[in-house]
Formats: C-alpha cells, structure tokens, sequence
C-alpha cells in the first residue's frame, strides 16, 4: 500500500523535481567512470582486429549509439502513450526530454557508422537496409521534435507528439521489414554489418561498457532536461 | 453511423465538385512532377523504362501529400468541425469518410492518370494493369495515414512543411512495396505478393487510422 501512495507521490513534477536532480547526478559520474573504463577497454585492451586493423574500434561508439537509438525510441513513445491514457504531465514531459537524447544518438551511430564506413566498406555510405531504417528513424525523431516545437500551448504539444509518437512506433517494424526486403530484391547481401563470429572477450566487455555508459547518460540527460522542462512549466 | 458517414462523404463531393479547381491542381501537380524527372536524368529509354516505377510512386506521394493541408482546415475555419466533434455520430467514421470522400477526388484520378505518365516513360504496357492497381490500393493508405498529419498539425504556422515533415517517413513502406511491384512485374514475375502487402497495409490503416486521427483532432480542437 505505501509502495503504491509513493509511485504516485513522484508522479507530481514538484516532487519529481528534487529526486531527479539526484538520480541524474549519480547517473551523471556513473556514465562518466563507465565511459573512461569502457574507452579504456577499447582502445588499450581489446586486441587489433584481424581483418579491419583499429578502425573497428569505433564500434565501442558505433554500436551502443545505435542501440540507444532504437531503444530511446520505444521508451519515448511509451511516456508519450502513458501521459496520453492518464493525461500525467510528468509522462508527457519525459517523452519531449528523450527525443533530442535519441536523436542525437541516431544521428551519432549514422556518423560513426560512415566514418566506419569509409575505410572498410570504401564509401561513406550505401542504401542499406540498416542505414536506411536508421535514417528513417532520425526522420522520425525530428517529425516529433518539430510538430512539439510548433505547437505553443505545451498540453496541445504533448498530446500531439504522444499521437506521433504512438503511429511512429506501430509504422517502425514495418519500415524496418519493408526496407529490409527493398535491399535484398535490389543488391542482395554485399554489404553486411554481421561482425565475425568470434568477438574477443575484451571487445565484447568494451561494447557492454560504453552501452551502460550511454545508458547512464541517456537517463541523466534526460532527467536533467525534464528539470528544465518542469521549471519552465511549473 | 453509415448515414452520417454517406452525408459527409456527398457533402465533401459536393464542396469539391462546386471548386474543380482545387482536385485539379493536385493531379495538375503529379503530372508536372514526373515531367520533370526525364528533363533532369535525361531521355535514355532505357533509363526511364527502369526509373518509372519509382517516379510515378514518388510524384504521386508527393501530390496526395500536397492536397493533405486543405483535408480539414475549411471545415476547421468555419466551425464545422466543432459541430462534427459535438455531434452524435462517432468521429472515426467522420473522419474515415472525409478520407474516403478526399480519395474519391484526389486518389482516384491520379490512378486514372499514371498509366499516360506510364506512356511518357516507355514503360511496357502489360505492366499498366500492375501500376494502376499498386496505386489503386497504395494511394488510400497515403491518405489514411496523411490525415493523422493533417488533424495534428491542423491551425498550426507553417503546417504544410511540417506536414511532410511528419508524415513523409510514415510513407516509406508503401513506396517501397508499391514501386516494388512494379519493379517485380517488370522482371518477369508475380507481383502478386507485393500486391498482397499493400492490400494488408490498407485493411490496417482503415481500421485504425481513423481512431488515431479522430484523437488527432480533439487534441487540435481543444
């Protein structure tokens, strides 16, 4: 009973306030001390690989952004649909302060991914399948942003975007799927980002550490931002 | 429910046929569109024979997307969305039928006229049958989806940008598969599945789009 009084007790943004000030502190030097061990890991300890020499070293970067990216997409959505079925405004206000973090990591795992690209592949970029949908999902985040950034009366704003946000989360496994069967009919497998079988135990400790790291970040940029958010509201 | 809906529909007909001009700058637009692509890639048959699916899929995309803004904003204007809010008759099937009526005079004619596009391009002539159906069950799914587009940013400055802006992604599979079929087609096979998806696409998007715009627009008419 005193568990369920205290849930809704931090779902006022006044409440909210305080605590998210400490969560995002503690997630702050956490994502600090995980991204240096992880860098570390990555760029002293994991081994040369065999066939791409260091450049694949980006992808302690590469892969973690792009998981972020897709992941931040869903929990976006999820607040955005909370704060819609229960008009909660701390729901809605979490939903507008993960999309600029999800964008950026969308936009992070496209850049490094044609860094990556370059070397390895010889072009900055192909129409892959996972390019592609990776794209459109930037697209997607910058609809939401700007629909939000449109709209001047912030409950209209929020609603709105939970709607996007809501029909873009239906649309992305049938984008993804459609892009995937667009790229097989056309050019078939050239290009594919399956890495080796075999990941050296280092490299795999590397990846995990810097997803944690951009874990801790994403929470602690996004609760920093929903304190901005609440102090312009409130 | 189906009365108010067959009201709505003869009234938006109506509101068109009054305006022909409105309908016709739309499909005016489409053709001028896929004008365009051989004067910048150049005449090469060959060339156009292979870009054609994709360019009729492409202007017709944009042409549906560019008569979106004017789907609610009249009846928005003029306050008879807000009688269509309080009346009784449920405002998924309003919408639905402001879609379908909006279809009727946009959709339509742009499936009648891509086989002239087809003509300009060279493109075989068995695969008419092929483009005139992709669009016939893809067009309807640019409009159900477009009109969430249209409800959200319904009132808003600079809706028309932002409208594509929002809904232009949310286009992407039935371009894909609709322009694929064609493409199948000309390569000598079965089109049959690619038909199929976009046929699934539509069922999907009628059922629940209509719900999604309806929230759309109690969220902008607040």
């Amino acid at each position: 009973m005193s568990t369920a009084i205290r849930w809704f007790w931090y779902a006022s943004p006044q409440t909210f306030f305080p605590l998210a000030g400490r969560i995002a502190a503690a997630c702050w030097v956490g994502a600090a001390l995980l991204a240096a061990a992880g860098l570390y890991v990555g760029f002293f300890v994991a081994p040369t690989d065999a066939q791409q020499g260091e450049v694949y070293r980006v992808i302690f970067i590469h892969v973690p952004a792009a998981w972020m990216s897709m992941f931040l997409y869903l929990v976006m959505a999820c607040w955005a649909a909370i704060g819609l079925a229960f008009n909660t405004r701390l729901s809605s206000m979490m939903a507008s302060a993960i999309a600029p973090t999800g964008a950026l990591f969308t936009f992070l795992a496209l850049w490094t991914g044609a860094l990556w690209g370059r070397p390895t592949w010889g072009t900055y970029w192909v129409w892959d399948a996972r390019l592609t949908s990776e794209l459109i999902l930037l697209f997607l985040y910058l609809g939401f942003m700007a629909l939000q950034a449109a709209i001047e009366d912030p409950r209209r704003a929020d609603r709105a975007g939970a709607v996007l946000a809501i029909v873009g989360a239906v649309n992305v496994p049938i984008i993804y799927y459609s892009v995937q069967w667009w790229n097989t009919l056309h050019q078939g497998a050239s290009v594919s980002l399956t890495r080796a079988p075999s990941m050296a135990s280092s490299m795999l400790t590397g990846m995990l550490l810097m997803a944690l790291a951009f874990w801790l970040y994403s929470i602690a940029a996004s609760l920093t931002r929903v304190r901005c958010i609440i102090r312009e509201r409130e | 429910m189906i009365a108010a809906a067959r009201t709505i529909l003869a009234r938006d007909l109506r509101v068109v046929l009054r305006r022909p001009g409105d309908a016709a700058t739309a499909l005016l637009f489409f053709v001028i569109v896929a004008s365009l692509f051989p004067l910048g890639i150049g005449a090469e048959p060959n060339l156009l024979r292979t870009v054609a699916p994709g360019v009729i899929w492409v202007a017709a995309l944009l042409a549906s997307m560019l008569s979106l803004a004017r789907l609610f904003a009249a009846d928005h204007a003029d306050g008879t969305l807000e009688q269509m809010l309080l009346g009784v008759a449920p405002l998924g099937v309003i919408a639905a039928a402001k879609v379908l009526a909006h279809w009727l005079v946009s959709g339509l004619p742009l499936v009648a006229i891509a086989p002239l596009i087809a003509l300009q391009y060279d493109l075989a002539p068995e695969l008419y049958g092929t483009l005139a159906l992709s669009l016939l069950l893809g067009t309807p799914v640019l409009g159900f989806i477009g009109a969430i587009g249209a409800a959200l940013t319904l009132g808003l400055r600079g809706a028309g940008v932002l409208l594509a802006l929002l809904v232009l992604p949310l286009y992407v599979p039935v371009l894909i598969i609709g322009a694929g079929s064609v493409e199948m087609a000309a390569a000598g096979l079965a089109p049959d599945g690619q038909l199929l998806l976009l046929a699934a696409l539509l069922v999907v998007s009628a059922a629940f789009a209509p719900w999604a715009i309806a929230t759309a627009l109690r969220i902008s008419t607040e």
